[in-house]
């Protein structure tokens, strides 16, 4: 029997769905043996990819699928971790064009991607066939990301 | 605005004192709320007090959408002069904060009543 566990979970393009995602997630984490703060750092990075594909790839429309899948996964050094991967069938977009932005300036907006990309230990953005974004990122037990450390300012709107 | 009325999902109390308006949260802030909260967050300012002090104490989540909630709100409060001050944070709240560099920026207090001295 396989000790490795997979779940699927298929949603609309609903904000008010998301806590329920939440909850999966971090009830996975925790059966996998994620401690509270890994477990809390894969449940933010998923909120926030679900929040940018319901806000970017779909503009707000919260009637569109999107399909979550967690697998437990081994890194080669033998940590546990959870591979997710998030689907859409909303706007395309360049992939490299991806990225977080400068935390030097305090403003709201665009922090989801740097969030993701400072938590979790692979990420990788693709254009899906037919249509839409696929995100794949992995996070593993007692690990994070980087984040770059530059003074803080307040910048005009 | 009534004292302790709630205004939306997240707005448990608004709360006036001579030192400034402490506004205490409940609930997760996330991209479903923030929208509410936002506009509740900006009555408050409106009042220019000369602290707002969000009270986080029973806030277990927060996303991006609420940290730049935040961020909008603090832009307002900063425009005239007042302080915006934020008081009991869980550890994962305070997580979020510091992934995204605010906590260097936002003035964190342990307790409400240090808020208020803040």
């Amino acid at each position: 029997m396989s000790d490795t566990s997979r779940i699927e979970l298929n949603i609309t393009s609903n904000a008010r769905s998301l806590p329920v995602v939440r909850s999966a997630v971090e009830r996975m984490a925790r059966l996998e043996g994620f401690g509270d703060a890994d477990a809390h750092a894969l449940v933010l990075a998923i909120d926030e990819a679900l929040a940018n594909v319901i806000e970017h790839g779909y503009g707000g429309a919260a009637d569109q699928p999107i399909g979550i899948v967690l697998a437990s996964v081994r890194s080669t050094d033998g940590r546990l971790g959870i591979e997710v991967s998030v689907r859409d069938q909303g706007r395309q977009v360049d992939p490299d064009s991806i990225v977080g932005r400068d935390l030097g300036e305090v403003r709201p907006g665009g922090l989801g991607v740097h969030i993701i990309r400072s938590v979790m230990d692979e990420v990788e953005y693709r254009q899906g066939e037919g249509g839409g974004m696929l995100l794949r990122m992995v996070k593993y037990v007692g690990s994070g990301g980087s984040t770059t450390d530059r003074p803080t300012t307040l910048s005009g709107s | 605005m009534a004292d302790n009325q709630r205004t939306n999902n997240l707005v448990k109390e608004v709360r006036r004192t001579p030192e400034g308006t402490v506004v205490a949260l409940t609930g997760d802030v996330d991209l479903h709320h923030s929208p509410a909260l936002h506009a509740a967050l900006v009555e408050v300012a409106g009042e220019r007090p000369r602290r707002m002090i969000l009270n986080l104490a029973d806030v277990p989540y927060i996303d991006s959408s609420g940290v730049g909630t935040f961020v909008e709100v603090f832009r307002r409060v900063s425009a005239y002069k007042g302080k915006m001050v934020f008081c009991g944070l869980s550890s994962r709240v305070k997580s979020v904060f510091e992934i995204t560099k605010l906590d260097k920026f936002f003035i964190i207090c342990d307790t409400e009543e240090q808020a208020l001295k803040a």
